[in-house]
């Protein structure tokens, strides 16, 4: 019985769906955030180390000289997804020549119409005129989008220039090392400040979608959440006859519950986590 | 009391009543040891009131004075004329000025003294409560009270009684931090004779006070003292602007024992220490530990790990000299090879780090200054546009529930439906 209402539910298994993330897409993301995570907690003490969990949390990774090392585990697994990233793009254009990633719906790329829609959404927020119908990659998310990719860039600089100050200092000045210490904590403030709340709530917690949005684990949506969240893209599709290219079946059943339980754990991390750096700042 | 015991009562009573006769028989000859024992003797022999007269023979048997062929009366002069037995109770105090004069007026300046004749202290320690009475030994013998290794433990009989504390308004504490720190660990557990007791830092007879300029824990004498074993680094220090500044006269000026404290000393490789001397540092030094503070080296130690550089790994421990100076660690001249003693392959351009960054300082720091102005206006432009979007948007859906709205248009369900 407990089976069937589960597939009675009008979630993932309602109607037809479509792939928005395909399984590499998903475990990149799985990668990003489980190395997102170790980052933050194993290097929020340093950040904070005048906060009174700090020592606390220092310890609990074993004192500080492992959280160190954890952290360099953690920075490797998250620059390996990220070189990956980049090298499944160069392959998508150079060799797959999917040029669409560039520029259209399809891609990432800020385009005039994310103003448009960010000024619409905003005025809908105020009652000041209709809900924007969004495409394939709405503003907000292709802010989460390059914020990771600014932050890898800086953070991932910054700490490698930390990690290995004897060989950087050979081209740069010591004084940098002082800056890249200042914003090696300080963005990555930012990325664990921005993912645990903005992201989380855009995503996840906001009433539409709460508790969570499975899609980034399933890869699916449905027919219903194409059409109310992503209409212009679902009539693009509809107008050029490919929705069906689209459809996909229902994916493995425990997926969903998987998805659950990691969104879960990493959603009460990141909020336990913004407390901490809420508690630090203020006390 | 035993048959046996009552027995010899009776014995020792006999012994004196019939003693008299027999003294004066032999006129004013004084009474050799062996005539005293023969009531002191006994362990159960006891003054009228009550108080045990009782001397251990083979306790004195064993004592420097007994051994150098001194007898009871040499010690109770008052006894050496007596005729008659018993003598009477009370007796003159000894006065061991008699033979230990220099000892005795090294005493008569030393704390114990001045508070027994000027604070009306009772419980300050005299002769006897160091040496013992009867059975002093020579502090050569480890088994005498003020052997090098035993020492601490006398006067621990005093400094560590709760009681005696009180009474003479005392620090209680010391001897316990002592016999816990590396010169009191040394002594007990090492068994080594050339670490310092008390007495090596206090003196032993004129102790003083260590606001009294002639002690030798005053301020400005610890240096000397703690050189007289710790030379070398006595002349590291005392070249340093540590010692420079002491000697000036500077009453800020830290001595030895402002960083390594006075009893509880232990082993500079020791965590504990290596964190509490940063704050000891930073108690004068408060700008330069907030500088710190905000470097990986400060924050590691902040965090209670100390795998990193404290104060001491790049400005030196004793020979601290301003950096201007070609000889101070932190020279121009020396930094790289200061910095190159934990980051090998430090180089020139590496050094220019600085480990005192201030991001508040635009002239010290200016990359700094302008790296931190620019992160913080956009981690304040970042979280001010997605909280007051996050905020409206959370405002806005929170009345659609679940489902969320229908895609416009027309927004019908905003019109104040």
């Amino acid at each position: 019985m407990r089976t069937r209402a589960m597939e009675n539910r009008p979630t993932v298994h309602d109607g037809p769906q479509y792939l928005r993330f395909d399984t590499f897409n998903r475990l990149l993301h799985g990668l990003l955030m489980f190395s997102f995570l170790g980052l933050a907690f194993t290097g929020m003490p340093l950040l904070f180390s005048d906060a009174r969990w700090a020592p606390a949390l220092a310890a609990a990774f074993g004192g500080q000289h492992a959280a160190g090392r954890l952290h360099r585990v953690f920075a490797v697994l998250l620059i390996a997804c990220f070189v990956t990233h980049v090298m499944r793009l160069l392959h998508r254009l150079f060799v797959r020549k999917e040029l669409e990633i560039l520029w259209g719906p399809a891609s990432m790329t800020p385009q005039p119409r994310d103003v448009v829609e960010m000024i619409a959404h905003l005025r809908w927020f105020l009652r000041l005129g209709p809900r924007p119908r969004f495409e394939h990659f709405t503003y907000w998310e292709k802010f989460d989008y390059w914020a990771v990719f600014w932050g890898m860039g800086v953070i991932g600089g910054s700490g490698l220039m930390l990690w290995f100050p004897e060989f950087f200092a050979r081209v740069l000045p010591g004084s940098w090392f002082n800056v890249a210490l200042l914003v090696h904590g300080e963005e990555g403030l930012l990325a664990a400040g921005f993912i645990f709340t903005i992201h989380f709530f855009n995503s996840h917690l906001r009433p539409e979608k709460f508790p969570m949005d499975p899609v980034i684990f399933t890869g699916r949506i449905t027919e219903h959440e194409l059409i109310e969240e992503r209409p212009e893209e679902y009539d693009r599709l509809r107008a050029a006859r490919t929705l069906a290219d689209h459809q996909v079946g229902a994916g493995a059943h425990w997926v969903p519950t998987l998805a659950k339980a990691v969104a879960i754990v990493a959603v009460t991390l990141g909020l336990v986590m913004v407390v901490m750096i809420v508690s630090a700042v203020l006390f | 009391m035993s048959l046996t015991r009552l027995f010899l009562a009776s014995l020792a009573a006999a012994c004196c009543l019939a003693a008299p006769p027999a003294l004066a028989q032999q006129g004013a000859k004084p009474p050799t040891t062996d005539d005293c024992l023969a009531c002191h003797g006994d362990p159960s022999a006891t003054g009228a009131n009550n108080r045990s007269v009782a001397v251990k023979p083979e306790a004195f048997a064993a004592s420097i004075h007994s051994q150098s062929g001194l007898s009871c009366v040499d010690c109770h002069r008052d006894l050496a004329t007596m005729t008659e037995l018993p003598h009477p109770e009370k007796l003159q105090p000894v006065n061991c000025a008699t033979c230990h004069e220099a000892a005795v007026q090294q005493y008569d300046q030393g704390v114990h003294a001045v508070a027994r004749r000027t604070g009306g202290n009772t419980v300050a320690a005299s002769c006897k409560d160091c040496h013992g009475v009867h059975d002093i030994r020579p502090s050569s013998d480890p088994e005498s009270a003020t052997h090098h290794l035993t020492l601490a433990g006398t006067c621990g009989k005093c400094h560590q009684n709760d009681e005696v504390v009180k009474r003479g308004r005392i620090a209680g504490s010391d001897v316990s931090r002592f016999q816990d720190s590396i010169h009191g660990q040394a002594l007990s557990r090492s068994g080594l004779v050339s670490a310092p007791n008390c007495a090596d830092c206090h003196g032993f007879h004129d102790i003083k006070r260590k606001t009294d300029p002639s002690s030798r824990v005053f301020r400005t004498t610890v240096p000397e003292t703690c050189g007289s074993c710790h030379e070398g680094i006595e002349l590291r220090y005392a070249a340093g602007v540590h010692g420079t500044a002491l000697r000036k006269g500077n009453p800020l000026a830290p001595n030895c024992v402002a960083c390594h404290t006075a009893h509880g000393i232990v082993r500079t490789e020791s965590e504990s220490w290596s964190l509490q001397v940063l704050k000891e540092c930073g108690s004068c030094h408060a700008e330069s530990v907030r500088t710190y503070r905000d470097t990986f080296h400060g924050q590691v130690t902040q965090l209670g790990f100390v795998r990193v550089a404290t104060c001491s790994s790049c400005h030196a421990a004793h020979d601290i000299f301003p950096k201007e100076d070609p000889r101070s660690t932190v020279s121009d001249a020396r930094r790289v090879q200061t910095c190159g003693t934990c980051h090998s392959g430090a180089s020139a351009s590496f050094v220019k780090y600085d480990p005192h960054a201030d991001r508040d300082n635009p002239e010290r720091n200016p990359l700094l200054f302008y790296a931190a102005k620019f992160m913080h206006a956009l981690l304040i432009g970042v979280f001010l546009f997605f909280g007051i979007h996050t905020t409206l948007w959370l405002s806005r859906s929170a009345r659609f529930g679940r489902r969320g709205p229908r895609p416009g248009p027309p927004d019908d369900e905003g019109a104040e439906a």
